[in-house]
Parts: C-alpha cells; structure tokens; sequence
C-alpha cells in the first residue's frame, strides 16, 4: 500500500472519531448544566474551561476569546474554523483525507462522510444548531455511528483497514483520557477523594457519558458513581470497547497485523511501545494509579500514546530511501500534524 | 413536455427542418412523452443531489472556501444512430492513425517536413515540439494513447473536428457516471430504445496501458499520476483508477533510483512499469522540465529514456494540439494513409500565410480567431461577439505574432433540446469522443456532449457556463 495512502486513512479514521468526541463532550456537559443548580458566571466558567483544557487548545481558544463563556466554548469546540480540532474542522479533514484516497474506501463510507461534510458546512446546519443543539449533536453523532459501521461491514480487510483501525484505536484511547482529566481538579492530586458531593457526583456521569460509557458502567458497577470505579472503568477495564486498555489491546493486534510479527516480539518502535503500555495497563491496579496522582498519571498515558503515533510515522510513512525529495512526505505529515496547533487555509 | 418544442434555427439534433422528430429520437420521444413535468423535475434534482453527494464535483480555481460544482447535468440525451457512428468511428481511427504516423515521422527522420507537405518552420516552432526526444523511441509506436477529439456539426449537421486534444484530455468519468445517472432515472428506456453500453472504458484503457510495459515485465505495474487532490479533474482520477483497480500516485510517492521508478509504500519501495499520468510535459521532471514543478518526479524522463517505464500518453504529443499543426492534419492523412479525409477540419486561416493573414485581418468581426496554444475557450476572440476594443487588441496580437494564430468562420453548432427552467430550448453542443490507440484502436460508443447552457453561446467549455449530457449510441438506425 502506497505510504500516503496509508497516512490518509490513518488520519481520516482519526478525525471521524475526534468529530463524534466532540459533539458527546459539549452535547453531555450542555445537557448536565441543566442539572446543577445555582449557575453563576464563576461556576460557569469553572465547569467550562476544564472542557477547553481537556482538548488541549487552551492556548487557541484564549487567542480568540477573552471568558470561557459556555456560549465561547461551545462555539470554539464545534463550528470555529480557526480552531483546527472544532468538529467542523475536524469532519472537513476527515473529508479532505477521505477524498484523497477515495479510490481505496467504498462507495457507501464516501457517500455519508460527504453527506455529514455538506451538512455541516451548510447555514441548515445553522439552523438546527439554534433550534436545538441536542438535534445537533443527535445527527453528527448518529452520522459518526453510522460511518464506523460501515467502515465495520463495507472496508476489506487488507492494510488500509489496519491502519484505519490504527487511528480510530488511537484517537479513542486519546480522546478518553482527556474526557477522564475534565474533573481532576475536583480530585486530591494523589491518592482516593473520600467523600463526594451530589454535584460532583452528577459531573463524574456525565464523564461516563462523554464517553458513551453510561450503560455499560451500570451494569457493572450500578448506579453508584465514584470517581475511583469511574476511573477504572475508563482506563483498565478490558470488556468496555472505549476504555485505554481495551483500545491498546486493539491497537497492539492491528499493529501487528500491518507487520505480520506475531506476539510479544516487535519491528519497530510503534509495536515495542504499545506493547509496553498494554502490559503496564494489563499489571497495574486503579490504587495504584491514584496514588502517582490520576492528572498525571493520565499525562503520560497521553505522551504514551503520541510517541506511538510519531513511531507509526517513522515505520510506515516516512521511510528514507536516500532520495533529496524525502522532503515531500515530511512536509505533509508536518501539516496534518500542524492542523493540531496552527489553522492553514 | 417536448411537443411543444421548436427548432429555432440551424442544425437540430432531434427534429428536421419542418420540425418532424428524426427517426433516431422516435422511440425516446414517444416514452419520453409519458413523463410528467413533476416527475422529470423529481428525477432531476434526484440526480443533482446524487452527484453531489457523490462528489462527483469539479473544483473551482481560485475559491479559497474550496467550493467544488457539480457539472450541471441535462437530462435529455444525445442520440446517434448505428450508421452515423460508423462514419465517425471510421473518421476517428483513420485520423489517430494519421497523428500517431505523424508524431513518429516528426521525432525521427521527418520526412513530411522535408517532402514539404508540412513548411518545417511550422513544426519545428512549435511550442510543444520537444526536439530533446528526436531519435526515441516510444513502446509499440504509439504516442497517443488516449485521445480526445472534439466534434462539432456544421448548419447541414456534418461532423467536422475542432481540436485533437492529445495531451491528457478529461471528461470521461462524467460520459460513465452520467450513463449510470441516466440507467437509475429511466431504467426503462435503455433496453426498449437499444443504446450501446459504455461500461467497458476502464478496462479497454488498461489493456491499452498494459501493452505498452516494457519489454520482458510479465505483469506490469500501472498506476495514475495525478497532480493532486486539488486539481479540478481530481474526481476523475480516482475515479478511473478505481475502476481499472489500479494505483493513483502523485509525484510524492515515486522515486527513481538507477532510472527505474519505484512508489513508497509501507512495505519499503515497489517498481513501476507504466504510468498513466495526468500532468502535463512542463510539469513531470523538474530535472528536465519546469525546474519550479513540485508536482513531478525527479529522474523520470530518464527512466523513460532508459526504457525502464512507459508513460501514455508520450512526451511531445502537444505538438499535435498546436492548432497551425491541426490545420495539416488531413495532408497528413494523405500523406501516411494515401487516403482522403473521412472526417474534415473546420475550415482554417493560418495567419503567418501572407494571403490568410490579409484575409483575416480584413474580416476579423466575422471570425473566430485562437491562440495556437491555448485550451478551455481561453485565448479566443468571437469576432461577431466581440467589442471593436477585443477585436482591435486582437488585430495587434496577430501582427506580432503571426504563427501564435489561426482563424475560422464562426459555426454555429448543432443545438439541442435542452432543459432551461422546466422548458425545452435549443442549445448548442459539441462531442468529444475517446480514442484509445493500443494493440488497436478502440472507441466507447458515445462520448461526452458538452452543451452551452447560456443561450445562443457557443461556447461549451465548463468554466464557462457548459453542462454535458448523456450521448446514446443506438444499436441501429431508429
């Protein structure tokens, strides 16, 4: 498979899943401030900025807004085109890779990825937004849905599926972490909360809602929400499709399915590190994990899984062949990566 | 919702001169009438919203919100007869055998310059005429591969050629995709009227593609170089590499290395045998062409040379789009083919010919003057369109630089009924058939039929307010 080729469904997968992330994030959290009673500017701004710090464009957002006003962040977060992760941006790249190696996907996975990129870009968009945001986020995320269905039943299962794989496992262990880290600040920075307000028990659901994880957490653990089980749900548990370990352990088999090396050996650096995490997923206990302190411990979870990336890039993408244009590829990668920090037209 | 429509004046494509429908549009006429007008506008905006939804998109130069358009797409086909298609076909083989013989005579012993059929200056001039690859030799002799000529029809509805296009023509993804539009909206009519399939493109350009590998590679690699995904024809070059389930590169992803060509891919290099590109000359070896090029690949002429790929079409062929070169074209039939001209040119003044150019000059304001080098309706002046401002900065063009220009009487092209705010009016319209020269040569039934929406324009280009339609080919005659 051609090496661009590969990028480009690597990063289309990615930006699928950070779309539907998005909208569930600022869908939960409008919802749940209907819940919370006594609603300040202060408390406002308290309960919104954490989101924008949570996407890691805290620096962007602040460039183009004076408050994290929930009217700011919400703005910021779905439609702002300056903003290179707002789900705008997000399904227009997504779009923009898919139309790149539109030979190598279906009929079917362009026809909607398209039908989502029209909608989204047209004033109807608009319109459903003021009337209901709810209807908003029901439609992009029932669109998202049902992209990953069909890349689940229409794709064929050669390379490209892999690295597509790849980039969705990525981006949703990622994207998890980040949506755990929303309410450290409510967390001791080492060591298990004792006790826990009715409000912020109310903020640790909507956690789990963000991440789709809200049924399945119930079945496990009841309706009773601590941020202790919350945690470990989202991080260690190895049956909920959208916890850390749950997503390495994927990722570990597609890499290994691109390279055909069986396990625990590697060839390249991609594997050695998501097969480390994997085990240090698999071996540790969520005590333990508060004890290092949750904020941090999910830092590093996500330099983790960046380091992969960058190694995928290094293995696959970008090989040298003692060519003076090499330059080309690196050039590319660099804007793709570039569009997590700086906006290009 | 056709009976009321009214041939207005010149060559109609569906009805004669007393306004009876010809034979060829009888059956359609007749199933056609059954439609109601809801029901064609249903169909209608069915397809518009499907190619869009599709992408089956051009993109606009120059828009920075990268808006892309559909290709307004009418509905009403264009309809030949078996016996009509037979002529053209016939007109078509002859002349890309012409062009071939000719491109080779060119790049070797040029013996038409010096029998003086053609005045070397002409040739040797030209502005695409790469004399670097006199004494090459391209696979099996064939220069072009893939061919797209533009027809047009005079008041009494002969067909007569207006441009050869033998570089990297475009426009046959949409001759597919608006056959399959057309199969979803009238399934009923294909096999009650008898058109011919079109399907079979793909896979004929392959074969065309795979002929020419080099010599000893068994099972050639092809793959499509496209300059990119903003390029206007981009659709159609994932289209036509996904139909032939071939590769679509862009310079980016080859490499040469001891003058063969490689692609990267995530299993280390893979070589290549024969690329199918859709970049210009200028534009594919910055070593040898355009230094600036960001969009070819380094050392590929050099392959080429070496013989270790094959590129359709060949380098050089823009020579024969040259429209003072277009204006020799049928000596060249006479002259290769001891034959005469089974399709003719549009009548031509070449203005570095000391009684053409008096002519010209004297009759501008009834003319249609061109750029020799120019494509897409750029560089043309209408003359009984244009303001005496565009005719006078013309005059001064062509008495600067005679051999940049010919001339011709303005046709006025065949029309044909068309929908223009849910009535029927004429438009005009023009066909671009393609040919594929490989172990022979073929040619899909039909074509793309360009049709200039505005009314009473005559140009059909797509940057210029031009729609296609669907161009049927009937297994015979009514």
């Amino acid at each position: 498979m051609l090496s661009r080729v590969a990028n480009s469904l690597y990063w289309m997968a990615r930006y699928i899943e950070r779309s539907e992330n998005i909208a569930r994030i600022v869908d939960v959290n409008l919802q749940l401030l209907l819940d919370i009673r006594n609603v300040d500017e202060k408390r406002l701004t308290a309960y919104w900025l954490p989101i924008v710090q949570a996407t890691g464009d805290e620096e962007a957002f602040f460039k183009a807004h004076p408050n994290a006003t929930g009217k700011a962040v919400t703005e910021f977060l779905v439609f702002e085109m300056e903003n290179p992760n707002s789900l705008l941006q997000s399904i227009c790249q997504a779009r923009e890779n898919a139309r790149m190696v539109r030979d190598q996907i279906t009929l079917e996975l362009w026809e909607e990825l398209n039908r989502l990129y029209l909608f989204v870009r047209s004033p109807y968009a608009r319109e459903v937004w003021r009337r209901s945001a709810g209807e908003f986020f029901q439609e992009i995320k029932s669109s998202s849905l049902h992209i990953i269905g069909i890349i689940e039943a229409t794709l064929i299962r050669n390379e490209g599926w892999w690295f597509v794989r790849v980039g969705q496992l990525l981006e949703r262990a990622d994207k998890t972490t980040r949506i755990l880290d929303v309410r450290y600040q409510s967390l001791p920075e080492r060591g298990v909360p004792e006790r826990i307000s009715p409000d912020e028990a109310l903020e640790w659901s909507a956690v789990l809602r963000s991440c789709s994880a809200w049924d399945a957490y119930k079945t496990i653990h009841g309706g009773d929400v601590h941020p202790l089980q919350v945690a470990e749900f989202l991080l260690l548990s190895d049956v909920f499709p959208r916890s850390v370990r749950y997503c390495v352990n994927e990722l570990n088999l597609a890499l290994r399915n691109i390279s055909g090396v069986s396990a625990g050996r590697f060839t390249n650096d991609a594997e050695k590190l998501t097969g480390r995490f994997l085990a240090e997923l698999q071996f540790s206990t969520i005590e333990e994990i508060f004890e290092v302190g949750l904020h941090r411990y999910l830092d590093e979870a996500q330099a983790k899984l960046n380091n992969v990336g960058a190694e995928l890039f290094r293995a696959y993408i970008f090989q040298p062949f003692e060519n003076p244009d090499e330059i080309h590829m690196v050039q590319q990668e660099e804007q793709q990566q570039q569009s997590d920090k700086i906006f290009k037209p | 919702m056709l009976n009321q429509y009214q041939v207005n004046s010149g060559f109609d494509e569906m009805a004669d001169a007393q306004n009876q429908v010809r034979p060829h549009y009888q059956k359609f006429h007749k199933l056609f009438a059954e439609l109601t007008e809801p029901e064609f506008q249903s169909k209608r905006e069915a397809i518009d919203n499907a190619f869009l939804r599709q992408g089956v998109t051009f993109n606009v130069y120059g828009d920075a919100a990268g808006a892309e358009k559909i290709f307004p797409f009418d509905l009403l086909p264009r309809i030949i007869p078996a016996k009509e298609w037979e002529h053209l076909e016939r007109g078509l083989t002859q002349r890309i055998t012409a062009l071939n013989l000719f491109l080779h005579d060119i790049y070797h012993e040029q013996r038409i310059l010096k029998d003086g059929i053609i005045p070397e200056f002409y040739v040797l001039s030209a502005k695409h005429f790469r004399r670097e690859f006199v004494g090459f030799n391209v696979p099996k002799d064939i220069y072009i591969h893939i061919c797209g000529t533009d027809l047009i029809r005079d008041k009494d509805g002969n067909y007569l050629v207006l441009e050869d296009n033998g570089r990297c023509p475009s426009g046959v993804s949409y001759v597919l995709e608006n056959r399959r539009a057309m199969k979803r909206a009238f399934p009923g009519m294909f096999e009650g009227i008898g058109v011919r399939p079109v399907e079979h493109y793909a896979q004929e350009l392959l074969k065309s593609l795979k002929y020419i590998a080099p010599a000893g590679v068994a099972d050639p690699t092809v793959v499509l170089l496209t300059p990119g995904a903003y390029n206007s024809a981009y659709f159609e070059h994932t289209y036509l590499a996904r139909q032939m389930g071939i590769e679509i590169v862009e310079g980016r992803d080859l490499f040469v290395k001891d003058s063969r060509v490689f692609m990267r891919t995530t299993k280390g290099p893979q070589p290549v045998h024969v690329i199918y590109r859709r970049i210009d000359d200028d534009f594919i070896d910055p070593t040898v062409f355009r230094k600036d090029s960001m969009l070819g690949v380094p050392g590929l002429i050099n392959a080429y040379r070496a013989g270790n790929v094959s590129l359709a079409n060949s380098i050089g062929t823009g020579i024969a789009d040259d429209k003072v070169v277009y204006y020799f074209v049928p000596r060249m039939i006479k002259y290769y083919l001891d034959q005469e001209p089974i399709l003719n040119n549009v009548e031509t003044y070449l203005a570095s010919e000391e009684a053409d150019k008096k002519y010209i000059l004297e009759n501008l304001e009834k003319l249609v003057v061109k750029a020799a080098n120019e494509s897409g309706g750029y560089g043309m002046l209408m003359g009984p369109k244009a303001t005496k401002e565009e005719i006078e900065k013309f005059r001064k063009l062509i008495i600067a630089e005679p051999r940049n220009y010919i001339a011709q009487p303005m046709i006025n092209l065949s029309q044909h009924p068309t929908n223009c705010d849910g009535n029927f009016e004429g438009r005009h319209v023009d066909l671009r058939p393609f040919v594929l020269s490989g172990e022979r040569t073929s040619i899909i039934p039909g074509g793309l039929t360009r049709v200039a929406l505005r009314k009473g324009s005559l140009v059909v280009n797509s940057s210029q307010g031009g729609g296609s339609k669907d161009t049927w080919v009937l297994y015979g005659d009514e």
